[in-house]
């Protein structure tokens, strides 16, 4: 009991370290695609140093909403950790505690309070990126539930640690149409959720264009440092629930001593180095989409998600 | 050469139908014509890589020369004829005009999809082979797709594609319920196919020349004209 809570913590502490790394090797890849050298891969560590050591400045119409939105965006995905795997095959000490949709409801959480702290300060910029990804979040919703029933249909638990072992004993309902759509699905809602290209632009700087950016804009200091460190974990919690739980349930460690949960790092790396070349090619070679296309692209998604669920269910074994 | 065992065979089928399902969905959320098309070769291209397993796994020559024709009539010979014909109207990036906008008619083609497994679940699965409880559904799936598309669409390329897309629905289907119908059938089959394609082709060209459009949706009227526009 005592390894396991010590291997949770290890968990978070991973996705801690090296949610910033992922973000910088992300863009770093980006440019030389673009052909350009671009920043270090270190630079979003170098970036979270430099806002916590500045001073914070806060609106005097601001409320409390505004000083805990940061403490929650950034503790909120560390809660998914405990629930997923991320580098262990087995159910750890808080495995238990909740479901995917737990997860997914605490990530909820966390960008519902960062919505309503765009609205506190009354910067016009705020609002309006706020009420975009509360539209974004409400097409996306419905994806994500489907996507969990699905889940649930096919591997008879939401319980991620379960699902995963349902796809490591069975390769063939690997490949079942279900399982694809459902993967399909799922990417799209990452890219949704991510604020990645074809729904939104992460280097964008331009405060009208801007979706997931403008509600962090008003964050200075350590609030933004947060903020910051926060929104990379959340991807890298939701990459980890796509490469471990659906998409590739492998390299994950099977033992319970300390060197085989530590040689599962490396693999968990590559594994997510190699999805961050695929992200790299989607955001170059799509363009992206106006604002009133986007619920074209989310109800694309959904449509493939409802299509998993009933293939799982006519199709199905 | 070694034959794949039908262990590796099925999965692989169904991966493949999986995927051509998603095909069938992106040529009715696509808004371009080029798209559409690209849609189509990629769904021919799995069709024919379904074909060539479940060839290798049952040792019929005849779906060898099936996945053959698929490659040969559908992912090359279409998209070159139609590009020979029409390059000018399938690479102008134009998007299509639809009766119905794009999120409701991905809305339809899923209700569509969700009957054709209704229909025809119960009665693939009764059969007991993994490979027609697959096939069938998502066969009768694509065709009931494609033949939505060819009646909502309003430009002539995208409801050519349409009835290709029916098309590339029954061959899946077909490959599963009778791997072995006579080749010449599947043959007459192909041939048709891109004489449909011909056809439709130069009929287009001609509406085009002679009215500058290609919208079919907004030819209504019958004019009577004397042949002299040669």
């Amino acid at each position: 009991m005592r390894l396991s809570i010590a291997y949770n913590l290890l968990q978070i502490l991973f996705v801690l370290a090296f949610a910033p790394l992922y973000a910088g090797v992300l863009s770093r890849m980006k440019e030389i695609v673009q052909s350009k050298r671009g920043p270090s891969i270190f630079q979003p560590y170098r970036d979270l140093w430099k806002l916590f050591h500045k001073d914070e400045v806060v609106s005097s119409e601001a409320t409390w909403i505004f000083r805990v939105t940061p403490y929650l965006v950034f503790v909120t995905p560390l809660f998914v950790t405990t629930l997923i795997p991320v580098l262990t095959n087995y159910p750890l000490a808080f495995a238990f505690m909740g479901d995917m949709l737990a997860g997914g409801f605490f990530l909820g959480l966390g960008g519902f309070f960062a919505a309503l702290a765009a609205v506190d300060t009354g910067n016009p910029y705020g609002p309006m990126g706020a009420s975009r990804t509360r539209m974004v979040g409400f097409l996306a919703e419905p994806v994500f539930m489907i996507v969990f029933f699905t889940v649930s249909f096919v591997a008879q638990s939401t319980i991620p640690y379960i699902v995963q072992q349902k796809w490591v004993e069975n390769p063939a309902s690997f490949f079942s149409p279900d399982h694809v759509l459902l993967l399909v699905a799922f990417l799209m809602l990452i890219l949704a959720e991510g604020g990645k290209i074809p729904v939104d632009n992460p280097t964008g700087h331009f405060e009208l264009a801007m979706i997931d950016e403008s509600k962090g804009l008003e964050f200075s200091g350590r609030g933004a440092a947060l903020m910051k460190w926060g929104g990379q974990m959340k991807f890298l919690v939701l990459a980890c629930i796509f490469l471990n739980v659906l998409l590739a349930p492998w390299g994950l460690a099977h033992g319970r001593e300390i060197g085989a949960v530590l040689t599962a790092v490396p693999w968990i790396l590559l594994k997510i180095l190699l999805f961050a070349i695929v992200l790299v090619v989607i955001e170059t070679s799509l363009s992206k989409l106006r604002l009133f296309r986007i619920s074209e692209f989310l109800g694309a998604a959904f449509i493939v998600s409802v299509s998993a669920m009933i293939v799982s269910i006519f199709v199905g074994r | 050469m070694h034959a794949i065992p039908m262990s590796i065979a099925v999965p692989l089928n169904t991966l493949s139908a999986g995927l051509i399902l998603i095909c069938a969905f992106a040529m009715v959320g696509t808004r371009q014509v080029r798209g559409v098309v690209r849609f189509y070769v990629v769904q021919s291209l799995l069709l024919a890589a379904s074909s060539f397993v479940l060839a290798s796994a049952e040792h019929s020559i005849d779906l060898w020369a099936l996945g053959a024709i698929a490659v040969g009539a559908k992912a090359l010979a279409n998209p070159w004829v139609l590009r020979k014909m029409l390059s000018r109207d399938l690479y102008a990036r134009r998007e299509i005009v639809q009766v119905i906008n794009v999120p409701a008619s991905l809305l339809v083609a899923l209700l569509l999809a969700i009957a054709a497994e209704l229909l025809i679940g119960p009665l693939a699965k009764a059969s007991g082979d993994p490979v027609i409880a697959v096939n069938l559904p998502i066969g009768l799936a694509c065709v009931l797709i494609g033949a939505y598309s060819l009646a909502s669409r309003r430009e002539a390329i995208p409801q050519l594609v349409g009835i290709l897309a029916m098309e590339n629905g029954a061959f899946f289907a077909g490959i599963g319920i009778a791997p072995d119908l006579p080749i010449i059938a599947e043959l007459a089959i192909a041939i048709d196919v891109v004489l449909i394609v011909l056809i439709v082709g130069l009929l287009t060209r001609d509406i085009k020349r002679r009215m500058g459009i290609t919208a079919a949706g907004t030819l209504r009227e019958l004019k009577e004209e004397p042949l002299s526009w040669r």
